[in-house]
């Protein structure tokens, strides 16, 4: 590391530094310009133009007017949207587990093995992410048929038809399995990189006092990667909870097991690209928002010491 | 390693079957991919083979003529679309954060609290709740339906301005700049021979995971887009879908489906392949903190 290599700054040096910075001061805000020009262009105006428009009303009778509150207390009572919000967070309390699982046990395993088939292994678990939504959903849905995917082989060995794993009792395991393939190599990955910067003699104190390779995996290890854990927890929420990609692209092959309310970002590009309610949209698109930002910030407040997002 | 060796027989064994189970499944849906796009309509939907092995024929050949003739080959256009998209939204991106990274970590200025906790803040904001606001605002400035509407919005990353922030605090000694700039260099100077060098990991890494984020992005070039020959792939394969789902009667691309959606990952995957030890050491650098 080059920090280790330079010695402490003399007082001179540091009153000069800290006289200088604050000269530096403008340059401080040039270079975070670009950055702040394109916060408040694409997230500061199109939420303010979103909650703008959400308290409007646009129709052909009535045309462009003022409405207030009445297009968020049409969402809460709108049942298309409720249940869009019920699957959502539904989908995300299995699925995180599930995901968490998976990337958290396949690092755990290839932290203590290296060998080269650990390291391909790493690559081949990983490759998913590098997978477009859009194309992972594709490639499932063909697996996923009965008529010729892989199941109508298998279940035709023992005489039987293979079950639609897109029928509307199935669909949601099925892009749970999706999702899960897509994205957990790269938390994954994330989780091993924390692994490899625990200091090993940790690992050497522990054996010698006697811990398994399940305890020192239990008790060590994972606390001590909770900030990385922490910090896929939000993403996986985050990204659940705007659901969008899978089920419009599973939609036409799942014949009627996914309408275009089912989740609610779906129900929000529907409303206003099927039906031109673009103030109502706006209104479900800024709840959303809402909830998400709200729910992360909850949950970074009460993780705040463990987690890896702090100023 | 002492460190790994003294481990019982069969617990390594069960951590090799886990590891091949999870490579059997993640490698699944790829090799379908693979042995699909050998074959044609016929085969894909009741060959000889079944789903998981090559058909008699193999039409592989036949499939990527069909990509480069189909609607007049309007899908090597979509993939240079994806390309271009993706390396100009991606590197607005990166050019952006590595800024405003260098910026907040080794300056001191006005408002910079305040500021630094709008970047945090807005990395929990989700994209697709900005994405119809965004449409609605391109759309009565006209920009709906032009490659802007695709790259702009792709440079907002404040998940990467994040991770250079970090990365930087560590990376850049005070000392080092403040020593380049007392041997006379300007600050642009400093910018270019000594901030650049040193923070080289994490933009490769910023660079690779917004180049990814706006390849794979779908919901926005999905609503700003109607002009078939500005789509990006993942929206062209979706309406070739679209149309298979749809038409009856008429022929249903599947084949080419299949086959372009090989063709599309294959440049992603050997990206990250080829790049593996710059963004192995960044992409956990925003938990380690």
């Amino acid at each position: 590391m080059v920090i280790q290599n330079i010695a402490a700054p003399t007082p001179v040096a540091t009153r000069r530094r800290r006289a200088g910075r604050q000269r530096r001061g403008w340059i401080g805000w040039i270079l975070t310009a670009p950055f702040g020009a394109v916060f408040i262009a694409f997230l500061v105006v199109p939420l303010g133009y979103a909650l703008w428009m959400s308290l409007r009303t646009n129709s052909l009778i009535g045309g462009d007017r003022w409405v207030g509150g009445d297009n968020y207390l049409k969402a809460v009572q709108d049942p298309l949207f409720l249940k869009g919000v019920v699957l959502v967070i539904g989908f995300t309390l299995v699925l995180v587990p599930i995901q968490m699982l998976v990337s958290l046990s396949a690092a755990l395993v290839l932290d203590s093995l290296t060998s080269r088939f650990a390291k391909v292994s790493r690559l081949i678990i990983f490759v998913p992410y590098a997978v477009p939504a859009v194309i992972g959903a594709l490639m499932w849905g063909f697996l996923y048929s009965p008529n010729f995917g892989p199941l109508k082989d298998l279940f035709s060995l023992f005489g039987a038809d293979a079950p639609d794993l897109l029928s509307s009792g199935n669909v949601f395991g099925a892009l749970v399995n999706i999702v899960t393939w897509q994205w957990a190599g790269y938390y994954m990955i994330i989780i091993y990189a924390a692994l490899k910067g625990i200091d090993p003699t940790v690992y050497e104190a522990a054996k010698l006092d006697g811990a398994s390779a399940w305890q020192i995996a239990l008790r060590i290890k994972v606390p001590m990667v909770s900030s990385a854990l922490v910090l896929i927890l939000v993403f996986a929420i985050i990204g659940t909870l705007q659901f969008f990609t899978e089920p419009q692209t599973l939609r036409p092959i799942a014949g009627g097991s996914i309408d275009a309310a089912y989740t609610p970002n779906m129900y929000a590009y529907s409303t206003a690209f099927s039906y031109g309610q673009f103030n109502y949209a706006l209104a479900i698109s800024f709840v959303l928002g809402a909830v998400v930002f709200i729910g992360s910030a909850i949950f970074m407040t009460a993780t705040r010491k463990r987690s890896g997002i702090t100023e | 390693m002492s460190t790994t060796a003294p481990r019982t027989f069969p617990q390594k064994y069960g951590g090799y079957a886990l590891l091949g189970f999870l490579c059997l499944y993640f490698l699944l849906p790829l090799w379908w991919l693979l042995v699909a796009s050998t074959k044609d309509n016929a085969a894909l939907f009741g060959g000889s083979g079944g789903a998981l092995w090559f058909d008699d024929s193999f039409s592989l050949i036949d499939n990527l003529v069909g990509i480069s003739t189909y609607e007049n080959g309007v899908y090597w256009r979509w993939l240079a679309n994806s390309f271009f998209y993706a390396l100009v939204g991606g590197l607005g991106a990166t050019v952006v954060s590595v800024l405003a990274g260098y910026g907040f970590s080794k300056f001191a200025f006005r408002g910079k609290g305040i500021y630094l906790s709008a970047v945090l803040g807005a990395v929990m904001v989700p994209a697709t709740a900005l994405t119809i606001p965004i449409f609605v605002i391109f759309s009565n400035a006209g920009l709906t339906n032009t490659v802007w509407a695709v790259i702009l919005p792709s440079f907002l990353s404040p998940f990467g301005v994040y991770l250079m922030y970090v990365f930087a605090q560590d990376a850049l000694p005070d000392e080092l700049l403040d020593a380049a700039r007392i041997d006379g260099a300007g600050e642009i100077r400093v910018i270019w021979s000594v901030v650049l060098p040193l923070l080289k990991p994490a933009i490769v890494t910023v660079l690779l995971l917004s180049v990814v984020h706006t390849w794979n992005n779908f919901f926005l070039p999905f609503i700003m887009l109607t002009d078939s020959k500005l789509l990006p792939v993942t929206v062209g394969l979706n309406q070739w879908q679209a149309q298979a789902t749809t038409a009856s009667g008429v022929f249903q691309p599947w084949s080419y489906i299949v086959t372009g959606a090989l063709v599309s990952v294959v440049p992603l995957i050997i990206a990250f392949l080829s790049l593996q030890r710059y963004w192995k050491g960044g992409i956990s650098m925003g938990s380690l903190k």
